[in-house]
């Protein structure tokens, strides 16, 4: 409420009416940019490619009847739900190993970094593993993974748990200084082992920085094409943007079955987007500002 | 790990907390190792060798790395890269800017204007491209002949000389979702008394948003430079679904480059020497944005 408050008074000194109702304007027509690609996207989508003629009305034009076809032959051509079952699978587990390991690595090296060298040493030689892209230990991890007969979902999950590491670890230090001492020292004295003391008190307690986490790990991780493309080639198994890269070829021209594909991939995120956008947006600027 | 075992030994002081907590910490190091400066370590050795990325290899010592500089392609790709990556640090902090200071003025319907400009950062950057493919193979040439405008006529993605700007509108069509957010939350922690304060002084327009505003969000100004520029200069995505590197390699970005021809081209040792002069590159970017913004900052 108070913030309410605080922004009405904020616009006697911040602008006139007329200058905001301007900026009001342009701002929605500025929404159009982000609009028009996917109303595009949506309309092929539904087309026939006998519809799609060489003017901007053949692709922007709304399809004369809207029936769901491409979208089922897109399903059966990019194998649809194995795609997203790999998808969901690989960014689920991700999201929850990233949690509960990364929480508690952040809570070892955050609680001793000030009492011991080696805690602190340790911290900044992962969180410096930030500046290593992924293109740089690619071939390297490629043969290691494969040495290792770990190229396949469980190398990829391994990867993005050791990749995300840096800025998890970050994160969770960083916030590990809002969780008073005494709340470890009173379970101490009650008995409880370290392990415990973890589990029972400071995991409860980083509940906000879990969701930070979670919404970083699973955008990064559900967007990724390059760690799957490259490790998971031999296995046949897609994630949803890896089978639009492999199908590529057998879209052809018939881009009306592409683009049901491609909203296909897209909807999912979008979906969740609208369930959780305060969370997900919450999420990026914590873990960007923090 | 022997050395921290030794270190366990000698000194006396570690209670049986640390040597607990020195024990979780153990597993988490050697995942780490095992899987990030390994790899990288492995990496530079190949930079030594002429592995194909099969069979057998010889040592060639510093052959590759002095190739590196002279090889045509590399250069082009790191000068793609650069171009790409500044081109987009600028035009996305711009429009960015712009765009959260207009969000976050007390218009209607705020939170849905802002929800909407977000929506492109959550879309991943291959699917997107795809999208943009089509919209500049076949929407803006056809728009192009409708209008009568000839450089829209031929496809943005067939020209060596426009493939890139191609490529710097779908990246910044991504990027400025994030960058924007961070800006508006910059914008939130200048509180309401400087406004006030600078109105009395008669400070209003441009002279307010650079001699107030901005000093005050320089911290969320790095922050965009720095993630800006990272994300740009490892561009991958994008490059796969827009041209794979062309036309006529001009559009080849170094990730691209190294995973094309380190995987599947037969430079295995060759692109490793790459990948890791890349590294060095991103490491000595990285710290000179941040010693040079670093100091810049003002604090309330």
């Amino acid at each position: 409420m108070e913030k309410k408050k605080k922004i009405k008074k904020h616009q006697g000194v911040v602008g006139s009416k007329t200058a905001n109702r301007i900026i009001n304007i342009l701002l929605v027509i500025g929404c159009l940019t982000i609009f028009l690609p996917l109303y595009m996207t949506i309309i092929i989508a539904f087309k026939k490619p006998s519809e799609m003629t060489n003017d901007v009305a053949g692709a922007l034009a709304f399809p004369k009847t809207w029936n769901l076809d491409n979208f089922a032959e897109a399903m059966r051509v990019t194998d649809f739900w194995h795609s997203l079952g790999n998808s969901l699978l690989l960014t689920g587990v991700t999201v929850v190993i990233c949690i509960l390991f990364h929480s508690l690595a952040g809570y070892v090296i955050g609680r001793k970094m000030g009492r011991h060298g080696i805690f602190k040493i340790s911290y900044y030689y992962i969180v410096s593993g930030m500046f290593v892209p992924f293109a740089v230990l690619m071939m390297p991890l490629v043969k290691q993974t494969a040495q290792m007969g770990i190229a396949n979902r469980l190398g990829v999950i391994i990867l993005y748990v050791v990749f995300f590491m840096p800025m998890n670890l970050m994160l969770y230090t960083g916030y590990l200084k809002n969780i008073p001492l005494a709340l470890e020292e009173a379970s101490c004295i009650d008995g409880a082992t370290a392990w415990q003391t973890f589990w029972q008190i400071i995991f409860p307690n980083m509940k906000p920085m879990h969701a930070t986490v979670a919404v970083l790990t699973a955008m990064s991780t559900w967007n990724d094409v390059m760690t799957p493309l490259v490790i998971m080639s031999g296995t046949g198994q897609n994630t949803l943007p890896l089978a639009q890269l492999n199908f590529q070829t057998q879209f052809g021209t018939n881009y009306n079955l592409a683009f049901a594909s491609y909203l296909l991939a897209l909807l999912p995120i979008l979906v969740f987007y609208i369930i959780c956008q305060k969370q997900i947006i919450n999420g990026v600027v914590n873990g960007a500002v923090k | 790990m022997g050395k921290e075992k030794k270190k366990v030994r000698e000194i006396k002081t570690w209670s049986r907390n640390d040597k607990i907590f020195l024990g979780l910490l153990a597993p988490v190091l050697v995942l780490f190792f095992c899987f990030n400066t390994l790899p990288l370590m492995k990496g530079f050795y190949y930079g030594f060798t002429n592995f194909k990325g099969y069979g057998s290899y010889d040592f060639v010592g510093l052959r590759n790395f002095q190739d590196l500089f002279q090889d045509v392609r590399v250069g082009k790709s790191y000068l793609f890269t650069f171009k790409y990556a500044v081109v987009m640090t600028i035009l996305v902090n711009v429009i960015s800017l712009i765009l959260a200071l207009g969000l976050n003025r007390e218009i209607k319907g705020k939170n849905t204007l802002r929800g909407i400009y977000f929506v492109p950062n959550i879309l991943g950057g291959l699917v997107v491209g795809y999208i943009f493919s089509f919209l500049f193979t076949y929407i803006l040439p056809a728009v192009g002949e409708a209008a009568g405008i000839d450089f829209l006529k031929n496809s943005m993605l067939a020209s060596t000389k426009t493939a890139w700007i191609a490529i710097v509108i779908v990246g910044a069509w991504q990027a400025i979702a994030m960058n924007t957010i961070i800006y508006i939350s910059g914008l939130q922690t200048v509180p309401e008394e400087v406004y006030e304060a600078c109105m009395l002084d008669g400070a209003a327009g441009t002279k307010k948003f650079f001699k107030i505003t901005f000093p005050l969000i320089m911290p969320f100004f790095t922050i965009n430079l720095v993630l800006c520029m990272k994300n740009a200069l490892m561009v991958f995505d994008q490059i796969m679904s827009l041209t794979k590197g062309g036309p006529s390699q001009s559009t080849e970005s170094i990730s691209y480059l190294i995973y094309n021809n380190g995987m599947s081209g037969g430079q295995f040792g060759f692109q490793s020497a790459n990948a890791f002069v890349f590294f060095i590159v991103i490491v000595v970017i990285s710290f000179m944005q941040m010693k040079f913004l670093g100091g810049k900052e003002e604090q309330l």
